[in-house]
């Protein structure tokens, strides 16, 4: 296990009767690239803020390469901090807001020259120094916002969103970008997002928070593959709950079907849920092991597949991505047969 | 129509400054419009009168006091109002604009009566006292807007990057305010220059400021020295108003009310 780089203990943060972090346990190792996941008011920005010091914990502590900085005030951790709107200084030239960092550590003019050339050719910004951030793309001022919070080699770099205000190519393009930086640089990097496919994409973990607490942490593939929970089934990727009573360890009634599960212990006589994934759910023309009788509800073509919105006899909902073309023809209001592989099932905390 | 209404909201504002400035220039010694004659007698006697030369002393002492001693005082208070965790911050900002609303002879007669019971009725530090209170809410108003228009996250960039309380204030704060200290700058300025009920009551021959001293000539002669002087005032007032809109877009510090 590598080195841990900052540490929450029992970190808890409330606004007035609002708590938005709630007794929060997480380890961030050194060279990670962590995602706090989850949707808006769930705490994932007020515990970057934690850890930047820009508010205080109601209660816990935040350690800093095995120091309690719970006490410390922003201007001493040493953190870089990239923010969703960016928060380029208007006033100041690109350079000028690069060096900003470097001028506050005092460092001689001709190496922080230096530095803020560096830093501006990492992010392929060296020939904008001499512009206002007014004067740049959402892109590039995004940039500039990476480049300036790098430039000192922070011990931990902190990202709010920093994606969200670009439009959907530009993000992608950055999302690869942002990866690559990373990696170079090979900095500790806390990642705070709402959108699943790019912590999906960029993180080495994913911590998947809800109502102030962590749901679920783990491995990009882990967290797709086993959510342990409904809310993060959810959350990441699209999916379908179906509720069922358990008949044996791999045996589940569902909609009057006898399904077999593979992968996961069920209890006998146990009412679960498990959720499947729409890509893994498949349409087949004859009956068979795990096949069960849907009624077509709605279509929507999207091109290289249609989502497909089935309902089962007993009346619950099982969405379902068919690749095109489909292998057998879909029409609102026919039925059809859906394969539900065994090892497709994920058993959810109930 | 609109233009009508609007080319009579012209006239109704510009008549009297036109009367005043042409009355100046009119070599008979009465206040007459229209002028007999172009002569620039008046505007002699306004610079070697005495007494408006000491009220030009005192003008320029009492503003530039009032204005030094409002801005940083005022700035603070805006700060406060937006960013600090005041209780009742609406009680605050209603008291810090309040002068707006306090009739001037009421506010005189309470400055008059203070710096009776304080001893200082002699002294021009109860004209910049006075004059401090009445740009404040000029001051707090101009910089609030500012400061509401101060993303915060700047603030905690500046933190994020190393900089001290006290340096992210010099770096990043006050640059930004600048717009906003700006207007308060010549709110104060014009405010002060041209303030006189409360002025009246707390000053005397020796502390008057020029627009008591016009008063009084007034009150004295009828001659039209005291329409020089006006035209003098009118003119200084439009340089600094047209300047202002030159270097910095009072349209938007203004509309962003």
């Amino acid at each position: 296990m590598t080195k841990a780089v900052v540490e929450l203990r029992g970190c808890t943060r409330d606004y007035g009767a609002v708590r938005a972090v709630d007794a929060l346990d997480l380890t961030v190792h050194e060279g990670e690239f962590l995602s706090l996941l989850g949707p808006s008011g769930c705490g994932k920005t007020t515990t970057l803020n934690l850890i930047a010091g820009f508010v205080p914990p109601t209660a816990g502590r935040i350690v800093i390469d095995g120091q309690d900085v719970t006490a410390r005030p922003a201007h001493l951790r040493g953190l870089g901090v990239v923010f969703q709107s960016y928060a380029l200084f208007p006033h100041l030239s690109i350079r000028e807001n690069v060096a900003f960092g470097l001028r506050e550590r005092r460092l001689p003019a001709a190496e922080i020259d230096r530095r803020v050339g560096e830093a501006l050719e990492l992010v392929r910004l060296d020939r904008a120094g001499r512009q206002r951030p007014s004067e740049l793309s959402g892109g590039m001022q995004q940039r500039v916002a990476l480049a300036r919070a790098l430039v000192y080699r922070p011990r931990v770099l902190l990202l709010d969103e920093p994606l969200a205000a670009l439009d959907k190519k530009l993000r992608e393009s950055m999302r690869d970008e942002l990866r690559g930086i990373q990696r170079t640089v090979g900095i500790t990097t806390i990642f705070v997002t709402h959108d699943q496919a790019e912590a999906l994409g960029l993180s080495d973990r994913i911590a998947v928070m809800n109502a102030g607490r962590i749901e679920q942490l783990g491995a990009p593939r882990d967290i797709y593959a086993h959510p342990r929970t409904r809310f993060v089934a959810d959350f990441i990727g699209a999916s379908t709950v179906l509720r069922g009573r358990a008949l044996a360890a791999d045996r589940v009634a569902v909609a009057g079907g006898n399904l077999r599960v593979a992968g996961v212990a069920l209890r006998a006589g146990e009412d679960v849920e498990l959720a499947i994934r729409p890509e893994r759910v498949q349409l087949v023309s004859a009956p068979g092991d795990n096949v069960v009788d849907a009624h077509v509800d709605g279509l929507v073509y999207q091109g290289a597949q249609t989502e497909l919105t089935a309902r089962l006899t007993d009346g619950q909902r099982v969405l379902v991505f068919v690749t095109e073309p489909s292998p057998v023809p879909l029409v609102t209001g026919e039925t059809v047969r859906l394969h539900l592989p065994a090892d497709a099932f994920m058993l959810l905390a109930s | 129509m609109l233009r009508a209404a609007v080319a009579a909201q012209l006239a109704f504002m510009t008549l009297p400054t036109v009367v005043v400035i042409a009355v100046s220039f009119n070599p008979t010694a009465i206040l007459s419009f229209p002028p007999a004659g172009f002569s620039l007698r008046w505007y002699e006697n306004v610079v070697t009168y005495p007494q408006f030369q000491r009220a030009a002393v005192n003008s320029v002492v009492v503003t530039a006091g009032a204005v030094l001693l409002a801005l940083p005082v005022g700035t603070l208070a805006a700060l406060a109002l937006e960013r600090g965790r005041l209780r009742g911050r609406h009680v605050w900002a209603s008291v810090l604009l309040s002068p707006l609303v306090v009739p001037g002879v009421a506010a005189g007669l309470g400055f008059l009566m203070l710096a009776a019971a304080l001893g200082l009725l002699r002294s021009r530090a109860v004209l910049v006292a006075a004059h401090v209170a009445l740009v404040l809410p000029f001051v707090v108003r101009s910089v609030w807007v500012s400061v509401r228009n101060l993303d915060p996250a700047l603030e905690r960039a500046a933190a994020s990057l190393g900089a001290t309380p006290w340096r992210t204030f010099r770096r990043v704060t006050l640059p930004l305010l600048r717009p906003g200290l700006f207007a308060a700058l010549l709110f104060a300025i014009v405010v002060s220059l041209n303030e006189f009920v409360v002025s009246l009551f707390i000053s005397n021959r020796v502390t008057e400021i020029l627009p008591v001293a016009m008063f009084t000539y007034v009150v004295n002669y009828t001659d039209p020295t005291i329409a020089a002087l006006s035209s003098l005032f009118i003119v200084a007032t439009f340089v600094v108003v047209w300047l202002a809109d030159r270097y910095l877009d009072l349209g938007r510090v203004f509309l962003q009310h």
